[in-house]
Parts: structure tokens; sequence; C-alpha cells
């Protein structure tokens, strides 16, 4: 479990988040959502220790995220970041290779190559495997870069945006794919996503954010409701179910 | 494991630097090829140094056009330069014996890389847009310094300084040399031993330190080598500001990787090539004396249009 208590970042008049307190169950899909600017990303960046939190603490399955070793976290905790550009000559198939960095500083085993085989295979890269990173597509990419957070073989999986440069296909395999990761290997998943419906039929547990603030939390059946939701994005959002999973209606 | 390519590069330099020891060898030959020995290991030592210094910077601040010169490693020796003959006259610059000025300009212009990035580094949390057009602005103070004491100097003091703004090949100081040679395998070894981790930092930050890399050490590490890297080669030779910038194209453009294990020795070895050949060429055909360095800025600017334009570098 993540537990994240007092957590502030930023100074001034107004910090971009205030005082969050949320807790993100373990082995489950949990979305951060809310409107532009309400720092989902920053949370999401505080949690994998990118940023640094002016106040407050974040704990990791009940150690403190902060003390814990770089090298060890990231055997703990693997991030995929939302602006992914690669400046090097990188082919798709060392890309994945890199996320096994942790383990084996560059030296491959017959393990780390068989856990780069299978996040090939996972996330349909075979074809690509032999392509350099800036011939790709962006969704291309952000496949390549999900396959390579998702061969670092962590506990917690941390994606930003991972539905960003997906088409349709793309987006409902790959949430289909994190939802078994969840299910089948007990994965800790956390996501940003900005579509409602693949938010709240996709995931176990919502935390919604508002102005730097925790608006609601929650698992979705009970956080999630028409009227939070209105508020949330002060729009209207009419909640119905289909096929028993619930859909949010707010498109006109 | 040694790939192909970089052992065909090993043999063309070897060639070139026969070419160069042995072609029209005549007279006192111990003493020529002694001669030319000294000045063989300097173009060898200068070049991997500029190779590897450029591939190095291009790395940490994951921008393909930029070179040491263009963040103002170069412009620092200059000024550095300037300030001893205007602060101690000729009399007094010429008396520092070569070995003890290699080893202050090679320690000031650590020193001073290091004060400079990690101070701009820490403001600008680690922005490396940020930190590069410092480099860029803190170049051009750098030259506008040195612009003005040279204005104050007297015409005979701003001829010496002349002679140490343009590359020199021709006269390489032999305890200097050594100094530089001791220097660039200290961080030739540093390279050997972390090169796989700067092929995760060329990932960029965020990337590299989800993988558990700590970033921003490695990165003042590795400036810290540019700065002793580019210190060797402006103390030996002056400054050569467009031959990084060619080389690497080249070397990305040869091998085709994020490897630095393949990048770093096929950078150094292309550089050194282009000084020995360049250097042949220069003596033994056009039987020139001036500097090289000013023939391989035109030409190499040529050749780096022509590939930009061909689409051959990217």
């Amino acid at each position: 479990m993540i537990t994240v208590s007092g957590l502030s970042y930023g100074h001034g008049a107004k910090p971009i988040l205030d005082g969050i307190d949320a807790e993100i169950p373990a082995g489950r899909v949990t979305a951060l959502i809310g409107p532009n600017g309400a720092g989902k990303s920053t949370l999401l960046n505080l949690i994998a220790q990118q940023l640094t939190p002016s106040r407050g603490c974040i704990s990791l399955d009940g150690m403190d995220a902060a003390r814990i070793a770089p090298g060890r976290l990231a055997r703990k905790m693997a991030v995929v970041a939302q602006n992914l550009t690669v400046a090097s000559r990188v082919r798709v198939k060392d890309l994945i290779g890199f996320g096994r960095w942790p383990h084996s500083q560059g030296r491959l085993t017959a393990a780390d190559h068989a856990a780069i085989g299978d996040a090939t295979e996972l996330f349909g890269l075979a074809p690509l495997q032999q392509r350099f990173l800036d011939e790709l597509s962006g969704g291309q990419r952000q496949r390549a870069f999900i396959a390579m957070a998702f061969a670092q073989d962590t506990d917690w999986l941390l994606l930003d945006e991972p539905l960003n440069n997906l088409d349709l296909h793309h987006a409902r395999n790959l949430m289909a794919q994190l939802r078994r990761l969840a299910e089948e290997r007990g994965k800790g998943i956390v996501i940003v996503v900005h579509d409602l419906n693949y938010a709240i039929s996709w995931s176990d547990h919502v935390v919604a954010l508002k102005d730097g603030r925790i608006a609601f939390q929650g698992p979705v059946d009970e956080a999630a409701s028409a009227a939070s939701l209105t508020a949330l994005y002060q729009t209207p959002v009419a909640l119905t179910r289909i096929g028993g999973l619930p859909f949010a209606q707010y498109h006109r | 494991m040694a790939d192909r390519r970089i052992l065909g590069l090993g043999c063309v330099l070897a060639a070139a630097a026969a070419l160069f020891l042995f072609w029209g060898l005549r007279g006192p030959m111990a003493y020529i090829l002694e001669l030319r020995m000294v000045k063989l290991a300097g173009l060898l030592s200068v070049g991997a140094a500029v190779g590897v210094a450029t591939v190095l910077l291009q790395t940490i601040s994951r921008n393909r056009i930029l070179t040491p010169a263009f963040m103002g490693f170069d412009a620092l020796f200059l000024l550095l330069q300037t300030g001893l003959v205007a602060g101690l006259g000729i009399a007094g610059s010429s008396r520092i014996p070569p070995l003890a000025g290699f080893v202050l300009d090679a320690a000031v212009m650590m020193g001073a890389a290091l004060l400079l990035f990690t101070s701009v580094l820490r403001r600008t949390r680690h922005d490396i847009q940020l930190m590069v057009l410092t480099g860029v602005v803190l170049g051009l103070m750098f030259r506008t310094i040195t612009a003005f004491l040279q204005r104050l100097m007297d015409p005979s003091e701003f001829s010496i300084v002349q002679t140490r703004m343009f590359a020199q090949f021709g006269s390489i100081d032999r305890e200097a040399l050594v100094m530089a040679l001791g220097l660039m395998l200290l961080a030739f070894w540093w390279l050997w031993r972390n090169h796989a981790v700067l092929d995760v930092a060329a990932l960029g930050r965020d990337t590299a330190r989800s993988l558990g890399v700590g970033h921003d050490r490695l990165q003042l590490k590795v400036l810290c080598i540019i700065a002793a890297l580019v210190s060797v080669s402006t103390a030996l030779a002056g400054p050569v500001a467009f031959l990084g910038l060619l080389v690497t194209s080249l070397a990305h453009s040869l091998m085709r990787t994020h490897r630095h294990a393949l990048l770093l020795p096929a950078a150094a070895l292309i550089s050194a090539l282009i000084l020995v050949a360049g250097q042949t060429v220069f003596e033994r055909i056009l039987r020139l004396q001036s500097t090289l360095a000013v023939v391989i800025e035109f030409c190499g600017g040529l050749l780096f249009i022509y590939l930009l334009t061909r689409g051959k570098i990217r």
C-alpha cells in the first residue's frame, strides 16, 4: 500500500499540491483523475520520487519512500513519464532491455532475456523490436516505454497518461493488460487518466484531485457518483451502467 | 566482441600514423623520428580528447549539436591565457615552465567548470536547456572579457596571445604531453568502467532516475571529465572548435547505436584519424607549417553541411 500523508508541493500563495492525504491499495488499479492543472501528474511524480515534496511524506509498503536507495526503489516501482523523447539511437529491444538495469546493471542474464521477451510479447512489440525509437509513431513509442517499465518487474507500476497517443484498439488493450497485471500478478498500478470512462470502467480505486487538494477518493463504485463527478469537473455528468460497468455520459 | 567498424577505424588510423612517421624520412633518422613521434602522440591525444569530450557533452545534455566549445570551455581557456599575459607581462608569462603552465591550465579549467556548472545546475534544478543557455552566455562573457583585455595590451603582448589562440600542433611540449596522457588515461579508465550507465543517462533524467541511476551525480562526474579532456586538448594544442561536432556526427552515423562502448572509441578514433591524416597531408604534400586547425574547421564545416543536407546525419 502507498500512503500519502500531509503532502504539499510548491511554495507561495498557491501551492500545486496542498495537504494531500491518500491511500492507494496494493494489487489494484488506481486512477488519478481531475481537471487540468489539478496536480495529478505532480502527485504521481512525487510518489515516484522524481520530485521532492515541500512537506509531508510518502510511505511505500510501510517504508519511507524518500529513504529507499534509488537502486532498490527501481526494483520496487517503475514509472512511465509523460514526455518520452530519446536523444540517442535506441532500438526497441534495447529500450526494453534497459528495464532490466536495476536488476543486472547492463549485464543481461538469461532471466533478463526471458523478462525482455515476455514484455515484448505482452505489448505486441515483437514486429517492431529491431526498429529505432525515432522511427516509431507516438503510440508505438509509448508502448515501448511501458514495456520497458514492465520488464523492470516491480510490485508497483506508475503511468502518467499512458493512453495519450493510443488509438481505441491499443488503449483498450493496454487497460486490459494493466488489469490482468493487477489481478494475475498482484501488481499495484497507478495511472493518470483523462478519459473518464477508461478510468471508471477499468480501475478499482479512484483518487480525484481538484486545485491541489483531494476532492474524493475510494473504491470506484462508492466514490465516483454522478454528483461527485459533476462537482469535480464542473460539468454535468450522468452515470449509467452498460453491461454491468459504469458509463459516464458527459459529451452533450 | 570488438566491433568490425572499430577495428577498421583502428587499422586506418594505424596506417595513417605509419605514413605520418615514415613518409619522406631523410637525414638524421633517429632525431626526426623522435620529433615526429612526439607530434603524433600529441595529435592522437588531442583527437581522442576532443572526440570523447564532445560525445559525453552531447549525451548528458541530450543535444546533438553541442560541443564543449559552444558551452564556453574554450573561451575560458583563452581568457586564462590572455589573463596570464596581461597580468604577468611577456617576461613573466614566458617564465612559467610549460609543465606548470599545463597543470595550472588543467586545474583552473576543471575547477572553474565544476564551480560554474554545479552552481548553475543547482539553481536551474537540473534543467539542461537552461544550463546550455547559461553556458553559451558565459562563453560569450569570457570572450568579451578576453577581447577587452586584448584591447588594453600592447601589440607585442597581443602577438604572444594570438599565437596561443589558434590550435598548434607544431610545438607540443613533452612534459605537458606526459601529464596530458596521464590525465586522459584516468578519464578513459573511468569511462571504461562506467560506459553502460552513460547509455542509461542518455534516456533522459526522468527515465534514468526511474531506473535507479543517480543521474545528477553522474552528470557532475561527466562534466568534470569533459573539463579534464578539454583542458588536455586546449593546453596541448589550443582550441579546436568544430572538430568535435564533425566527429560526433560521423561517429553516430557510422555506428548507429546508443551504446557508449562503441560510440566513445569510434569518436576517439575518427577524431585522431582526421588530425593525423590532415597533418600528414598538410606537412608532406602541401609543405605548409601553418595551423592545421583553420583548415580542419573550414573543411569540417563544409563536410558537415554536405552531410547534413544529404540527410546522412541524424
